[in-house]
């Protein structure tokens, strides 16, 4: 049996979930139907939205149900940006390159179709945001601006950003924050109200929930421009017949995460401690990729320079762990990190990145079989 | 054996590996990523380069049960394949990028990975056979289906490469018995079509292609006295043997229609003349290979036959080696080669090595 080393990419769903899933999906009835089935359908989606409202310390209201990650981030830099730009000319949009690409290359959307104009903020090599850059920019350009955008974790390398920070400024300037969350949500606390955002993107699947559903969180006091019309469903913001059984199971395993979230943050962590240890010690010119920088317990990403990440990933799977260079992609080819990229690292290094995300299931035992072929596997990729 | 069947998407190499998985062997596919921006989808008759093509791939590998992954070459075909078409056009040359990447990819860069990978073989879905010589040493063969025998194009495989190459359809008898091999296997590439055009120039223009690279800068149109005829507008849109598009407003004096000689590039020239200058009597290149043992005396003239493009017949020829050049003195002459064409000697159905032909020798004197 094959060794899951990839829980960034996907959370696998607990029996308690599942089984709370498909009682869900027996259920019949559209939550916008006026009936007796329409409203218990409803009562699902309602009660997800509280359970979700409050494990991000929101207002009910504030949740929007979405798809999921990609789609609340594309919602909320189109929808604000088309918001801001309804009675002022606001063209730039502040981000940084090491975003997911469900930021990026909206924003870059945006510049091509809109006329938008991108400003990425310097990363420092260990992929720490320069905020007196960012800072002073915004201080300069404030009138222009249509949005920031920052996440709260990065997904490849798991380096965690100040978010309150960055949109405490921004707020002080009018400018409203966008925040993909997508990869903290679950491992880290967050309190929506607290941290100054107009709009947070979280997933489903990220926390053990089902794949197609997630939320953007939407403060009462932003205004956004809807992506799709329909039905008006979610305040007009986001129309289509709501995903009750989703919402659901997205609520459940929200609340068994944060339930567990110190265990498994504690648990995680003293496995990547291994992982790190052992790697400097026994393989040559590795690096681990986010440095000092504060991140993710379960996750450990590594640049080993002169190995290329498909041979890695090669030997590993034949090995039997399942591990990724960075992101999925949609042609199943590593590509350099455009994070690592984005970061200063040269092409050399970006090419051979390594990620290892862990989970609940995660044992010890089986980081020690890990352990013990990594230092061979590296070095067969580099010859 | 431990063999990487390299997987186009196409229906040759899918049944090749099907073929490898049947021989026991323990088989792991592999799709190329030649481009960095790939298409979505098909175009035209190019065979291998789209995310349609690299999803046919997995297909074909989910069915055989073997695993799958894609390692991206991108940037070594550029290097190797791309810039070298270019440069070989912007010399006044005619390049052959398939074989140049089954030279530098498949059988290079890609084989080296695999080995150091721990693979034993490549194996791919060309049409020709690799056979043991009376001496032991390997040896490749035109495959017996003769209309889409790929020898040629692998022409360029060394001794050592041989030993690492795994060609399951090679002997096959026609391209039919695989479409319906594939389907008997469930496959459903079956009935993909063939790939014809160059994979990395969308819609099969090559000329736009090259106007995009090169630009065009318009130069003269000379016969081979020098007297110029006319002018051109970018002499890479030129090929040797060719005839339209010229444009000489008055008619040659002996009245007959003028073709493509040559290409000058230093000059930016482009020289034609009368069909009869077009045949060549020899051939000769400094870049070659041997395809397994080497011939022993490679200073003798021996005779051989020479095959100038993938589905052209062959010459008889007298080759040698002389001051580090593969000369061949052509047994009758062949119409229109260009340098930059591979040159692929044959003795019998096995192939001997072959080199990227500097240049040539006309059977019609200047005067003509």
């Amino acid at each position: 049996m094959a060794i899951y080393l990839d829980y960034a990419a996907t959370v696998p769903m607990s029996a308690e979930v599942l089984a709370a899933y498909t009682d869900a999906l027996a259920v019949v009835g559209n939550p916008s139907s006026i009936h007796s089935f329409g409203q218990a359908a409803r009562q699902m989606v309602e009660q997800a939205r509280e359970d979700i409202a409050l494990a991000v310390h929101a207002d009910r209201n504030e949740v929007i149900f979405t798809s999921g990650g990609t789609e609340g981030n594309n919602l909320a830099i189109k929808g604000l940006y088309w918001e801001r730009n309804k009675y002022a000319s606001r063209k730039k949009i502040i981000s940084v390159y090491t975003e997911h690409h469900a930021v990026i290359d909206t924003i870059e959307w945006l510049e091509q179709h809109e006329g938008a104009e991108a400003v990425w903020v310097p990363v420092h090599s260990d992929g720490e945001i320069d905020f007196d850059w960012y800072r002073n920019y915004i201080s300069e350009h404030k009138t222009e601006i249509a949005l920031v955008s920052f996440m709260v974790a990065n997904n490849e390398t798991g380096v965690i950003t100040d978010v309150k920070k960055f949109a405490e400024v921004a707020a002080e300037l009018g400018i409203p924050s966008h925040s993909d969350a997508v990869a903290a949500f679950g491992y880290l606390p967050i309190d929506f109200a607290d941290l100054n955002l107009a709009t947070m993107a979280i997933s489903a699947h990220k926390v053990g929930g089902p794949v197609g559903v997630g939320a953007l969180l939407v403060s009462r006091a932003t205004k956004i421009t809807s992506l799709i019309q329909g039905g008006g469903q979610e305040r007009g913001i986001r129309s289509g017949t709501l995903n009750a059984a989703g919402t659901r199971a997205f609520s459940l395993a929200a609340k068994i995460a944060l339930q567990n979230m110190d265990g498994h943050n504690q648990h995680t962590r003293k496995l990547i401690e291994k992982i790190q240890n052992h790697v400097s010690v026994n393989i040559p010119n590795a690096k681990f990729s986010r440095g000092g920088q504060p991140g993710l317990s379960h996750n450990a990403h590594f640049t080993f320079e002169g190995a290329k990440s498909d041979s890695l990933l090669f030997l590993l799977d034949q090995a039997g762990f399942a591990a990724s260079a960075g992101s999925a992609c949609q042609a199943g080819v590593a590509r350099p990190s455009h994070v690592l990229l984005a970061m200063g690292r040269s092409e050399a290094e970006a090419n051979g990145t390594l990620r290892f995300t862990l989970g609940a299931n995660t044992t010890a035992v089986e980081i020690d079989q890990l352990l013990e072929i990594l230092p061979s596997v590296v070095a067969t990729a580099r010859a | 054996m431990k063999v990487l069947a390299a997987m186009s998407g196409g229906v040759d190499s899918a049944v090749a590996a099907a073929r490898a998985v049947e021989a026991g062997h323990e088989v792991v596919g592999v799709h190329l990523a030649l481009s960095r921006m790939p298409g979505t989808l098909r175009t035209g008759s190019r065979g291998c380069c789209t995310i349609e093509d690299s999803m046919d791939a997995q297909r074909a590998a989910n069915k055989l049960g073997i695993p799958y992954y894609v390692w991206d070459f991108s940037e070594k075909f550029k290097e190797e394949v791309v810039d070298d078409f270019i440069a070989e056009y912007q010399a006044g040359r005619t390049p052959n990028p398939c074989m140049r990447c089954n030279e530098r990819i498949k059988f290079a860069a890609l084989l080296e990975k695999a080995l150091s990978l721990g693979f034993d073989a490549v194996c791919t879905g060309h049409y020709a056979t690799i056979l043991t010589g009376e001496d032991g040493e390997l040896e490749l063969h035109r495959s017996n289906a003769y209309a889409k025998d790929q020898s040629y194009v692998l022409g360029v495989l060394t001794a050592e490469e041989l030993k690492h190459a795994y060609f399951p359809i090679g002997a096959s008898a026609s391209k039919d018995d695989i479409r319906k091999e594939a389907a008997d296997r469930g496959l459903s590439v079956a009935n993909k079509p063939d790939s014809y055009d160059i994979c990395f120039i969308p819609e099969g223009d090559t000329q736009d292609w090259l106007n995009d690279k090169l630009g065009s800068t318009p130069g003269e149109i000379v016969d081979r006295s020098g007297n110029v005829l006319g002018e051109h507008p970018g002499s890479h849109g030129y090929t040797v043997g060719q005839r339209k598009g010229l444009n000489i407003g008055k008619p040659a004096a002996d009245g007959k229609p003028r073709f493509v000689l040559e290409i000058r590039p230093i000059t930016n020239q482009v020289v034609v003349g009368p069909h009869d200058a077009l045949a060549v009597t020899e051939l000769a290149g400094s870049r070659l290979s041997w395809c397994g043992s080497a011939p022993k005396n490679q200073a003798e003239w021996f005779t051989a036959e020479v095959q100038v493009r993938a589905h052209a017949d062959p010459v008889p020829c007298q080759a040698a080696v002389i001051n580090g050049e593969l000369v061949m003195k052509l047994n009758e002459p062949l119409m229109g080669v260009a340098p930059g064409q591979t040159a692929v000697l044959y003795v019998g159905t096995r192939v001997l090595g072959q080199t990227t032909i500097d240049r040539t020798v006309s059977a019609v004197p200047i005067e003509a």
